[in-house]
Formats: C-alpha cells, sequence, structure tokens
C-alpha cells in the first residue's frame, strides 16, 4: 500500500460577511465546510464541481495561500496547518500550484527566464550559471524553446502560457501540484495536449496531483481518484471508473448525465436539476442537496448525511443508502 | 531533449525586436503619437537650456545696465530688459533651471513618499490603511494652493520651503493613485502564485507589485511636474517662494506687474516661459498616458 502523501481532517474554510461601520460580523460564507479526504502518493485526485461549490477555495486552503478557518492538512506526514511563516514557505518547495488564468498568473513585466528563476532563488540556488541551465532543460521539458526564454508572457500563446506556469511548478521538483482549473481557460484542443503534457511530468518525475476542475470529462481523463464537491462539502469520492460506472450520490449522477456524448443516436436519458446551488452563507439544513435532490425524504431536510464508505472505496454523503447499505457491508 | 549548454551561446544572439519589454512597448506607442513627442520637444528644450544656461545667456541674471531700463525687445535685449535693466532672456534661461528643479525634485519626493505610504496602506490593508487613507483624505479636503501658503507661512518663505511645501501637498495625489493600484495588483494570480512559490512579503512588494503598479505613476508625475511649476510661480507670485534677486518666473511676472501698461515685455515672456514649460508637461503626460496606462499590452 502506497503511503498517503497528504492528509486531509476536517477542513474548513468560511469568511466572515462584515457590515456596517465598524464591520461587525454578521455571517460567514462557508466556502469550504467540513472537508476531509487523502491523497496518495503518486496517484492524482480529481476535485469536480459546479462554479462556488468551493473546490479552488479548498486547493488554496491546502497551502495556507487562504488561511484555513479549522481543521488539519498533514502533508508527508507533518502538520502544516501549525507552521510557522518560515517553515511554512519551506514546504512550498514540495507543494506547487498551477493556476486557472495563464494570462493573469505570469507576471506581464517579467521576462521568461525571470518568472521562472524566482522559484529557484526563493529557495537558495545562488548559482547563476546552474539556474540558467535548469531554466533551458525545463523550458524543453514542457515543450517549449530555450530561446523562449528571453520574451514576455504576452508574446505568448494560452497553451503556451500554461505550459511556462507548469514549469514554474516544476522548478523546485515538488512532490505535489495543486492545479487549480489548468485547462479551463484553453481551446479544446490545447486542453488535450497540456493534460498530456502533465500526465507525462506525472510519470517522469513522480509527481502526486489535486487536480481541481469543473469539467468531468477533463478529470476522468486525468484522475484516478475522484471527489464531487456540492456547497462545500464532499458528497462522494471513489475511483475514476466506479465513479462513472456507479454513481451513487444523486448529484454526481445529474453531473454525469450532463457531460454529453458524441453521439446522436444516443438515448437522451439526462437527469435535469432544478433551481440553483443555494448561497454558501445561508446553506440549507441537513443535507445541502436536498432543495434540489429528485429523491428528497424527510430526513434529509433534517440531518446532515455523513461521508460514509458504502462500497470498499466507495464513499457517499447520502441518507438514500445510510440504513439499508451501511448495514450489509 | 536539446542540450541545455548549447542554448545559452544561441540566446546571445536572440532578435531584440522579439525581447521587446512592456516599456519599449510604451516607448514605441508614445513616438507613434505626434502632439506627445512635441510636448516632449518642448520639455527637451527647456531642460537644454537649463543646463546650457552659462553658455546660452550671455549677460549674468543681474548684471544691470541702470541706462537699458524698460527697453522694449530689440537686437541687443532680444525679450527687453526689466525695471533694473536687466535682460529678461537670460534672466528666462536661468529661471529655468529653478522651475524645472522645483518642478521635478518636488514631484520625486511626492512619488517617493506617496509610494511607500500607498503600498502599506494598499497591500497591508486594514486599520493601517483606515489611518493613512482618512489622513490623504483631510489633506486633500484643503484647496492645495492654501495648504501650501499655510506650510510655507510656517517655514518661512525661500525657494527651498516652496519646493518642501509643493511635494507635500502632492504626497496624497500619489498616495491614492498607488494604493488603489496595488489594491487590484495584490489580488492578481501572479502575486498568488508567487506567495505559492514561497517568496517573502518584502520581495513581492518589490519586484512585483512595484514595478507593475509605475505606469500610472510615470503619467501623473509628468503631469504633476506641470503643476508642481505653476504653484511654485504662483508662490514666488505671492512672495512666499524664491526671493529677490532670484530669476524665478512667478517672482518675474509679480516685480513687473507695475509696468503691465508701459512695458508688457516684461511680463509677457515669463508668463509665455511658464505656459509653454506647462504645456509640454501636460501633451507629453498625455501622450505616456495613452502610451502606458489604458492596459498593458497582452
Amino acid at each position: 500500500m502506497t503511503k498517503h502523501l497528504l492528509e486531509v481532517d476536517g477542513l474548513k474554510k468560511h469568511f466572515p460577511i462584515k457590515k456596517g461601520l465598524f464591520g461587525k460580523t454578521v455571517g460567514a460564507v462557508k466556502a469550504v465546510n467540513d472537508v476531509s479526504f487523502y491523497v496518495k502518493e503518486g496517484e492524482t485526485l480529481g476535485i469536480v464541481g459546479e462554479s462556488g461549490c468551493g473546490k479552488s477555495t479548498t486547493g488554496r486552503s491546502l497551502v495556507r495561500l487562504l488561511e484555513p478557518t479549522e481543521g488539519k492538512v498533514s502533508f508527508d506526514g507533518q502538520d502544516i496547518t501549525k507552521f510557522s511563516a518560515n517553515d511554512m514557505r519551506k514546504v512550498r518547495r514540495n507543494i506547487q500550484m498551477v493556476f486557472q488564468d495563464p494570462y493573469a498568473s505570469l507576471n506581464p513585466r517579467h521576462t521568461i527566464e525571470k518568472i521562472l528563476a524566482e522559484p529557484l532563488i526563493v529557495h537558495g540556488m545562488k548559482d547563476a550559471k546552474k539556474r540558467k541551465e535548469k531554466i533551458y532543460e525545463f523550458l524543453e521539458i514542457v515543450g517549449l524553446n530555450a530561446f523562449h526564454a528571453k520574451r514576455y508572457p504576452h508574446q505568448f500563446s494560452g497553451g503556451q502560457r500554461q505550459r511556462i506556469g507548469i514549469a514554474r511548478a516544476l522548478m523546485t521538483n515538488p512532490k505535489l501540484i495543486i492545479a487549480d482549473e489548468p485547462v479551463s481557460a484553453l481551446d479544446v484542443s490545447i486542453q488535450a495536449q497540456v493534460l498530456n503534457l502533465m500526465q507525462d511530468l506525472q510519470k517522469e518525475f513522480n509527481l502526486t496531483y489535486i487536480f481541481i476542475a469543473h469539467d468531468l470529462g477533463v478529470v476522468r481523463h486525468i484522475s484516478d481518484r475522484i471527489a464531487v464537491m456540492y456547497l462545500g462539502k464532499i458528497v462522494e469520492i471513489t475511483d475514476s471508473n466506479e465513479l462513472h460506472q456507479n454513481p451513487m450520490h444523486p448529484y454526481t449522477q445529474a453531473l454525469l448525465s450532463a457531460v454529453p456524448i458524441p453521439d446522436p443516436h444516443h438515448d437522451e436519458n439526462e437527469v435535469v436539476l432544478e433551481g440553483d446551488m443555494p448561497s454558501p452563507a445561508n446553506p440549507p439544513t441537513g443535507c445541502a442537496f436536498h432543495t434540489r435532490c429528485p429523491f428528497k425524504m424527510d430526513v434529509c431536510t433534517k440531518a446532515v448525511p455523513e461521508l460514509k464508505e458504502q462500497k470498499p472505496g466507495h464513499f457517499a454523503a447520502c441518507h438514500l443508502y445510510n440504513g439499508t447499505n451501511s448495514n450489509d457491508i | 531533449m536539446a542540450n541545455p549548454a548549447r542554448n545559452i551561446d544561441e540566446l546571445e544572439t536572440t532578435d531584440p525586436k522579439q525581447t521587446r519589454g512592456p516599456w519599449r512597448e510604451a516607448w514605441y506607442e508614445f513616438k507613434k503619437n505626434k502632439i506627445a513627442v512635441v510636448g516632449f520637444c518642448i520639455v527637451l528644450f527647456f531642460i537644454l537650456l537649463a543646463i546650457f544656461a552659462p553658455w546660452i545667456a550671455k549677460e549674468g541674471i543681474n548684471a544691470q545696465e541702470t541706462a537699458d531700463r524698460l527697453l522694449p525687445p530689440s537686437a541687443e535685449y532680444w525679450l527687453g530688459t526689466d525695471d533694473f535693466g536687466r535682460d529678461i532672456l537670460s534672466r528666462i534661461i536661468y529661471g529655468a533651471r529653478i522651475s524645472l528643479w522645483v518642478g521635478f525634485s518636488a514631484v520625486i519626493g511626492s512619488v517617493i513618499v506617496g509610494s511607500i505610504l500607498g503600498i502599506i496602506a494598499g497591500y497591508y490593508g486594514r486599520w493601517v490603511d483606515t489611518i493613512i487613507s482618512r489622513f490623504f483624505d483631510i489633506m486633500l479636503a484643503f484647496p492645495s494652493i492654501l495648504l501650501a501658503i499655510a506650510i510655507v507661512a510656517v517655514l518661512g518663505p525661500s525657494l527651498q520651503n516652496a519646493l518642501i511645501a509643493i511635494a507635500i501637498i502632492n504626497v496624497p495625489n500619489f498616495g491614492r493613485l498607488i494604493r488603489s493600484k496595488v489594491l487590484s495588483i495584490k489580488e492578481d494570480e501572479y502575486i498568488t502564485a508567487a506567495k505559492g512559490i514561497g517568496m517573502r512579503d518584502i520581495r513581492i512588494l518589490f519586484s512585483h507589485i512595484l514595478p507593475n503598479s509605475m505606469a500610472p505613476v510615470i503619467v501623473q508625475g509628468t503631469l504633476a511636474i506641470a503643476t508642481a511649476i505653476l504653484e511654485a510661480a504662483a508662490l514666488g507670485f505671492l512672495g512666499l517662494g524664491a526671493q529677490p534677486p532670484s530669476p524665478e518666473w512667478g517672482k518675474m511676472l509679480a516685480d513687473s506687474k507695475d509696468y503691465l501698461q508701459s512695458a508688457p515685455w516684461t511680463m509677457i515672456f515669463p508668463g509665455l516661459a511658464i505656459m509653454l514649460t506647462v504645456l509640454g508637461f501636460n501633451l507629453m503626460g498625455d501622450g505616456l498616458r495613452d502610451a502606458m496606462d489604458p492596459k498593458m499590452k497582452s
């Protein structure tokens, strides 16, 4: 059994809502509300969910780019939520991020060489010549050329910029890369290239990925396991294949049926969800999904379903299975 | 994979056109704007006058020819003479030194102080921001020239004190400008990325936030030099800035106001000099704004 590189326990991130002249706190947006999961070394965990479900906030709270409100994040056996700012900077060497918008995530005033040199300088590679060699090497690895180093970000296309973003994440030889919607801003044809690049890199450098996206098709392509988020909670988490063949949570079923199938004769059997996602500032009582769930029961409005192992390796948080399936297993 | 060592040599011969940075890009834009270039030439003209004043102005600033008082422009005195028989052209040329000195140093002073306050307010936010911003608001509540007069009244009238006063009254303008720029930049993803890399705050401030907030400051700074020159002239005119016999343009206007009817050239030419310099800076500033400010090239 491979070891768990990252363990998340009860992670919460609440943003206070302030009102009035003196900024009195009148409530909180519960962007991430009690999320627990683990990531095994060398695997890819996909996190999916619609806009505003807290998947990006989860990603950023993991590396404390947003300070978590509560909960424990253990990386390589160490609880990094308690680390001092200085220790945290050292850990960041091992956890890097790739961002969604390749236009915004590169400083427009710096050359590519300077952008890629920064992580090396920050983490103490003082020899300028070695830095240069490494930068050129990694530009080639991500499919660009060494002569691109002297150019500025605005001279590249979106796909090329995302490659630069990936190269930046790789510079410090990290163990874990958190990719926050790395391909959503790209053309579909370019998406595939970048995804394939990421898979190749994973093999070459033995990387572990947390891959955040709203597109199930993309996530399925790259992930070993998938976590589905809804309104700040994980509602289902299991193997990529198991999730597609046996979705348990009604929300996952609806998401899957929304993935377009490239076959004109395919029987439309879509589960269409009614209404909008409720506000995370004022989530519904009980199961957060009950306002839109086609299988709503009385218990759903009262009790919060726990994320339970319904089948080996298949976790779901739904009252449909509690009391029946959970007893069988 | 190619050999990295080989590529290092290749790089030195890269076509410079391909590696044009944002600053050079702005310069190319600026050059296309004819009116802005005219402004730039006017400014350059006055800067050259100021630098080479001792060689250009044949008469000293205080060389008095009592026999030649209040003479109209002629072949000998191109712009005429004043009530002490001093050559107005020479005094204007030396006056350029004073006006440009005051304009540039007052603005540089307020940019430095304003940037530091603005960056602190914008980046750290919370109560620090509240204190600094309210302080700016209070300063902006006074008409600037009134505030300048008050400051000079406290410090005592002299050119140096006028310069300090002008620098002080311009601080809130730059402070607010930088603060708002920092507020928007610090939410940009490359700042998050820099934090994610493990960069320290201070390095993020100086290597990412400051360079990216400079474009509007340069534009505003150029325009502020024009205002500063006007304000210095106004203080000089009121007798609170440069003291006689210094050839400050505002002071020259004040000294010649009694001769407006009998010898208008004593007033027209210093006035023209002020107008031209201010116009030059304003045209240049507008051009710079078009070239740098609207949106970084993407």
